[in-house]
């Protein structure tokens, strides 16, 4: 692990898997969203409603993998204090983020046909929307100091007390009553989802998920660039200054 | 012990003090985390009329009756039931042997007396060619439809 903290490395490899990774992102998720929308059955009880279900849990997914990744990246970075785990942390947050938002927003309008309500203050919910709160709360701290080591250092905190969010949610459903339903497809005994639609289901995920590492990858390497256009400048205002 | 074994052991110790304090709190919390309790739940509780309370079972089979826009019928989690009744609309997937929440203050006849009523669904997906197939079999779990 400690062989890819070395951004050259790291850089090297992510150029190799860019392509591959954006093929499949693309591929996954058109041929996901065709058999989402057009090619898989309606639901027994919910009928064309259930479509909602292969956005909304992708996303509440990728809203958990990502803010774990930030997390693992944030322990890397306050323990073996790599300048890359840091900046992956980062660049995460706000893709998760972004992940959390489709999921509350799609959860919503999924609610009001089949609940009858937009909302409801039960435990999947709530947590789901402390987790939102978080990314917010980790990017704005991220950049809330002058000095950057000192704002990686506060916000590396908050992404690992937030973690314990994380397996909230997903027992909530299983602890509390709630008005949310128990998990479909991660759980005891096997998916209780039809192959029909699990497998669309499935692809969305991967498709998800790619799509992820793409984004991490560019924005890394954007934040690599800066980080680098930063070092020359400096260098350049230090020659200057000795030039007099 | 190197400082980065250090950072290590404290970051993990912490993880795990944070771990068990929070998960005290949710223990210490339990009933106050549910979003609705059960007729039985209910019937344990002895909760004074006119309290609002979030009720959740399922709609008893055979148990709903409609005048006009009011619907009465009993919540029921297989063990207690809760007579109630609501004026208004219903959500697509409120009928028999559905899951059922509904938020509203108990009458002094023992009557919930709802203001809101939610649907609920169970986790399971499929095919309405399936669900047929199931019922036909006689492999239909859960539901009791």
């Amino acid at each position: 692990m400690h062989r890819f903290a070395n951004p050259a490395r790291f850089l090297r490899l992510a150029n190799v898997a860019l392509p591959w990774l954006a093929a499949l992102a693309v591929l996954s998720l058109a041929a996901g969203l065709y058999l989402a929308l057009f090619d898989s059955p309606p639901d027994y009880q919910q009928g064309d409603t259930v479509r909602i279900m292969y956005i909304h849990v992708p996303s509440a997914w990728m809203g958990m993998f990502c803010y774990t990744a930030m997390a693992a990246f944030s322990a890397m970075a306050l323990i073996w204090k790599h300048p890359l785990a840091d900046l992956l942390a980062r660049a995460t947050a706000p893709i998760g983020a972004a992940f959390t938002l489709i999921c509350l927003v799609t959860g919503s309008l999924w609610g009001k046909p089949m609940w009858g309500t937009w909302w409801a203050w039960d435990a999947r919910l709530t947590s789901m929307l402390i987790l939102f709160f978080l990314y917010l709360g980790y990017m704005a701290l991220a950049n809330a100091f002058d000095d950057p080591g000192r704002g990686a250092r506060a916000s590396a905190i908050l992404a690992l007390v937030g973690f314990v969010n994380v397996p909230v949610i997903k027992w909530s459903v299983d602890w509390w009553n709630t008005l949310h339903q128990p998990a479909s497809v991660i759980k005891m005994g096997g998916p209780a989802i039809d192959k029909s639609m699990l497998i669309p289901l499935l692809l969305m995920a991967l498709g998800f998920q790619a799509y992820y590492f793409v984004v991490l990858i560019l924005r890394a390497r954007a934040e690599i660039a800066a980080a680098k256009i930063g070092t020359i400048r400096m260098a350049q205002v230090h020659a200057a200054g000795q030039g007099d | 012990m190197t400082r980065k074994q250090r950072r290590l052991y404290f970051v993990v110790l912490g993880l795990l003090a944070l771990g068990a304090a929070v998960g005290l709190v949710l223990n210490a919390l339990g009933d106050d985390m549910v979003y609705f309790y059960t007729p039985s739940q209910l019937q344990a509780k002895h909760v004074p009329p006119g309290r609002r309370v979030r009720i959740g079972g399922l709609v008893e089979q055979g148990s709903v009756m409609k005048a006009g826009s009011t619907v009465t019928f009993r919540i029921t989690d297989n063990t207690a039931v809760l007579p109630t009744t609501y004026t208004g609309i219903l959500p697509d997937l409120f009928r028999e042997g559905q899951g059922v929440v509904a938020e509203g203050k108990i009458g002094t006849d023992g009557v919930l007396h709802a203001s809101e009523i939610l649907a609920k669904h169970d986790e399971k997906y499929m095919p309405k060619e399936v669900a047929d197939a199931l019922k036909k079999s006689g492999q239909w779990q859960g539901g009791k439809k």
